[in-house]
């Protein structure tokens, strides 16, 4: 029987796996170095936070695994070889297989700091990176003061985070709003206002210099690049991930910043696929990046390359762009693409509308000569899935966007609707152009 | 410098402490319930009515002022930080105090109400006297210990309810809900019955009768004593007692159908409103396996056949003894009975058979026959009611489900087990909506196409125990027999993925094999196969 085995056992491995087994009778093993089953390592936040335990995490119940034939191994693999098809684990023994995914993820990226050595210095991606936090912020008598370096997604989680448990919190950004690399400029500001609402020492244009330590080998500080120096007992690096792909030093398997794959999913290397976020395409697929450190683009590899696999081969080929995040009370969801004001498309126009209480607003974009609705960011409103992919599928101007708005509203019942302001803003807008 | 000793702080201690407005809080409320306390013991330091007002006021306003301090300074959200870390709310010693205070005061309530002081014959002394200036304000009558019961719970929907509205302050769905429970609790269960009481002379004779508990969740209210105060009370008794029966056989299949076992169990219900308030802190300690969903359909659905048996002998043997009194005879109602659960079970089995599980078919087979056969060997036998007298099974059912699994499980141990374990494993009332709400109904949770980030926060607070994040996940909308519609899963999913809506029928579970956001032609040939 063909065996095929998965490396790593997050969304994008575990979704190619309950596929898999939904498409054939194929033996399956997934090996993890990180847990024994399963967890949604979005929600590792809401453990610190006292929301849920670890076991809530998992999505599915310990007994689905054996249920479904879906072999576990909790082991670190050291050396993928290719020519004989086995993986070395770091333990010694060896493993056999007919077909390989590597679905490895994600590791914190890091651009060379002094002091990244220190005690408290820390990313926020796997459950050891919990437990650690768990260790190093207690509470805020053994630790008053954190620093977290980066204005991402992951960055806003740790702030949200600490400050449950009332440890002061400064970030550094390096861009004048928030997540400005991704949001538009009037978005990104209105994020950094709620951040600041939260008392959350939000440093704009900020750069980490140096992590200071103290004689024991604990942090004690940091310095910026305009040469600030803020104490501190914790620094959170969340300047981004990267692709874990270390361990194929050697292996043959092509990489880059990730493994080097193919619409197929496929490696240099026969029967060996890459999907999730260690996974690099060789060209980007339409405007995305060639790597997506997502859940969602994850599951969707996870999804695709277990037809090809089970011999009904599709390449990956993405619908519309989408994704989701909350910023502490703030929801956030996007469809279709709205870039940030540097990355903005040459035929990219705007369509900005903000309530006056700051904590909802949408951004619009569509094509400045067809008027074509290009893609939708909402804040504090939710937008239904299906409506706004057909939408985008359909090529639907912005102005039939903008009036049918309501209909893609997702709100819970009896909420109170903006959709006329919306309207009003948008003929305003139109007006005077 | 750091100071910081790493090896001595292994173990988190997030802060989980009260501040000093929750604690003067917690003293106030506490110091209205030892008033209480103190008046059991027959302790009288003033005026009774002073010092019931004086209590009762206490433990309000404790309660509000607690949630003053809890949300007062934290801005409109969701507020579940530090939940797993308190002892109160993560099975711990607080936990445990409270659940074995709540199950003590349920027992001696049910079994044992001579120790607060209930005299049948005279004067109430105790905890029950206290409570007689107020009773003879409202309905006239000395108090009992369910008027007791009943202010204490009224008391307990407004103080807890007004935290949850603090609570949910951003949701207006929560808002309006909960300003419905406390509505329909302080009105039709608390001030319309003892207002009735006041109507009653020698021969008029309403039972007292709270309108929105409908049966079988109100198993007695077609006992005799009831309906022969009904039909003593002239046009306003009769039409009380129709209303009876059109509210769960009329009123209830329609607002079902249209909005789902909501409209009853999260909004109007008086169980439903104390495990939404004072009960929501207790949410998360729903039990959310497999074996706990599979246990709960055994046990209330058999809950379920219980009460119509149970009430169907209690009114057959009345029927039977005194049938002079009554228009209907006994042989008449045994056969409507059983043409009625056979139609039902017909129509179901006809036009809904896809959509029952194999146990669920089962389950309802074996039922419909032990029913059948019940009656039956009745007209047989002729002799003893369904083997068992009637009264037997009356007694039976009241102590076993009505007094000890909705009083003393179900919201005794709140802290233990979560706030909703009567109503769902144990309430019969439930157990129709829910087969209605599964096969007949409008309403569903809707899911949000790719969304789902499989974080969990939904079927942690979910109350009934349902995994709403295995549906969620798949893309897949949920339709489930017990999901009351709080909609608190809606309220705590941090990327907008679930709504509770009423809408079309066709395609209400929507099960996708590949979600939305993937290559098109993908979802169209995994969907077509």
């Amino acid at each position: 029987m063909e065996h095929v085995v998965i490396v790593g056992n997050g969304i994008a491995g575990v979704t190619a796996a309950r596929h898999i087994r939904k498409n054939s009778d194929k033996k399956i093993t997934i090996i993890s170095a990180e847990s024994e089953h399963f967890f949604s390592r979005t929600a590792l936040m809401y453990v610190y936070m006292g929301h849920m335990r670890f076991k809530d995490l998992k999505p599915y119940e310990d007994h689905f695994w054996s249920k479904n034939r879906i072999d576990l191994k909790q082991a670190y693999v050291k050396k993928v070889d290719t020519a004989n098809k086995t993986l070395l684990l770091a333990k010694g023994d060896t493993i056999t297989y007919d077909t390989l995914i590597l679905a490895t993820g994600s590791v914190p990226a890091t651009y060379g700091w002094k002091g990244l050595e220190l005690h408290g210095v820390q990313g926020l991606v796997s459950k050891q990176d919990l437990e650690l936090l768990e260790k190093n912020a207690p509470n805020n008598q053994a630790c008053p003061k954190a620093v977290i370096v980066g204005g991402g997604l992951i960055g806003v989680e740790l702030a949200e985070m600490l400050h449950t448990r009332k440890i002061e919190v400064t970030m550094l950004v390096r861009e004048k709003g928030f997540w400005s690399s991704v949001l538009p400029e009037a978005d990104a500001q209105m994020i950094s206002e709620h951040i600041k609402s939260h008392h959350i020492n939000l440093l704009h244009e900020e750069e980490l210099d140096e992590i200071l330590g103290d004689a024991q080998g604990n942090v004690r500080a940091i310095r910026t690049k305009s040469g600030k120096e803020i104490s501190c007992n914790l620094v959170g690096i969340t300047t981004g991930v990267k692709p874990k792909i270390d361990f194929l030093e050697g292996s043959g398997i092509a990489t880059d910043k990730g493994i080097l794959v193919n619409r197929l999913l496929q490696t240099n290397q026969a029967h060996v696929y890459a999907i999730g976020d260690c996974a690099q395409q060789h060209e980007a697929i339409g405007l995305r990046k060639p790597v997506e450190a997502v859940w969602y683009t994850g599951r969707m590899m996870g999804e695709t390359v277990a037809q090809t696999i089970c011999g009904t081969p599709f390449e990956y080929n993405p619908g519309n762009w989408f994704n989701s995040a909350k910023f502490f009370d703030i929801e956030y969801q996007t469809y279709g693409w709205v870039f940030s004001n540097k990355n903005k498309k040459p035929y990219e126009a705007h369509f900005h509308w903000k309530h006056p209480d700051n904590t909802k607003c949408i951004t619009i974009a569509y094509h400045k000569e067809t008027r074509a609705f290009l893609g939708i960011n909402t804040f504090g409103i939710r937008m239904r899935h299906d409506v706004l992919d057909h939408w985008l599928n359909t090529r639907k101007s912005v102005d039939e966007v903008v009036h049918n708005l309501a209909q893609a509203n997702f709100d819970p019942e009896f909420f109170k609707s903006y959709y006329s302001n919306i309207n009003a803003a948008f003929s305003g807008a139109n007006s005077k152009a | 410098m750091s100071s910081v000793q790493r090896d001595m702080s292994l173990t988190g201690q997030p802060p989980a402490a009260l501040n000093t407005i929750q604690k003067l809080a917690t003293a106030l409320g506490v110091g209205g319930l030892l008033l209480l306390v103190l008046a059991i013991f027959n302790v009288r330091l003033m005026n009774q009515s002073l010092w019931l007002t004086t209590a009762l006021t206490s433990i309000f306003v404790g309660i509000v002022l607690f949630s003053y301090g809890a949300y007062a300074d934290k801005q409109a959200g969701i507020k579940n930080d530090g939940v797993w870390f308190k002892s109160i709310s993560n099975r711990g010693f607080l936990a445990w105090v409270a659940g074995l205070a709540l199950t003590g005061f349920y027992i001696v309530l049910y079994f044992k109400a001579e120790l607060l002081g209930l005299n049948t014959e005279g004067e109430n002394s105790g905890l029950i006297a206290l409570f007689d200036p107020l009773s003879k304000i409202l309905s006239g009558n000395p108090a009992s210990q369910w008027f007791v019961y009943g202010t204490l719970y009224t008391i307990a929907i407004l103080g807890f309810g007004i935290k949850f509205l603090w609570k949910y302050r951003h949701n207006r769905y929560e808002r309006l809900r909960t300003l419905s429970v406390m509505f329909f609790q302080t009105a039709f269960a608390f001030l319309i019955p003892e207002f009735m009481a006041r109507l009653n002379s020698d021969d008029f004779n309403l039972p007292y009768y709270d309108l929105k508990n409908i049966w079988p969740l109100n198993y007695y209210n077609f006992e005799q004593y009831r309906v022969d105060g009904f039909i003593s009370s002239g046009s306003i008794g009769l039409a009380l007692l129709i209303f009876g029966i059109a509210s769960i056989f009329v009123i209830t299949p329609i607002l079902t159908y249209k909005y789902g076992k909501r409209w009853y169990c999260s909004w109007v219900c008086g169980c439903g409103g104390l495990a939404e308030t004072a009960g929501d802190p207790f949410r998360h300690l729903s039990d959310k396996s497999e074996f706990a969903w599979k246990v709960e359909r055994w046990v209330v659905h058999s809950v379920l056949v219980f009460v119509v048996v149970m009430t169907t002998a209690v009114v057959a043997t009345y029927l039977g003894y005194d049938s002079e009194k009554y228009w209907l005879t006994k042989d008449v109602f045994l056969i409507g009975v059983a043409v009625f659960l056979t139609a039902l079970f017909g129509l179901i089995w006809l036009f809904k058979k896809e959509e029952l599980k194999q146990d669920a078919r089962y389950g309802a087979v074996g039922y419909l026959v032990i029913v059948l056969a019940l009656i039956g060997i009745h007209f047989s036998s002729g002799s003893t009611l369904f083997l068992i007298p009637a009264e037997t099974l009356r007694t039976t059912y009241g102590f076993l489900i009505g007094s000890i699994f909705s009083g003393v499980i179900g919201t005794g141990f709140y802290p233990i087990f979560g706030n909703r374990v009567w109503c769902r494993f144990g309430c019969p009332m439930a157990a129709i909506l829910g087969l209605q709400q599964r096969l007949f109904s409008k309403f569903r949770i809707t899911t949000n196409g790719g969304q789902c980030i499989s974080c969990g926060n939904c079927s942690s607070y979910c109350e009934m125990g349902i995994d709403v994040r295995a549906y969620a996940q798949k893309g897949e909308n949920i339709v489930r027999a017990s999901c009351v519609g709080c909609g608190i899963c809606s309220a705590v999913c941090p990327r907008g993925v679930l709504k509770l809506e009423n809408a079309y029928t066709e395609k209400r579970i929507n099960s996708r094999e590949v979600l939305l956001g993937n290559d098109v032609d993908l979802m169209d040939y995994l969907n077509q196969n």
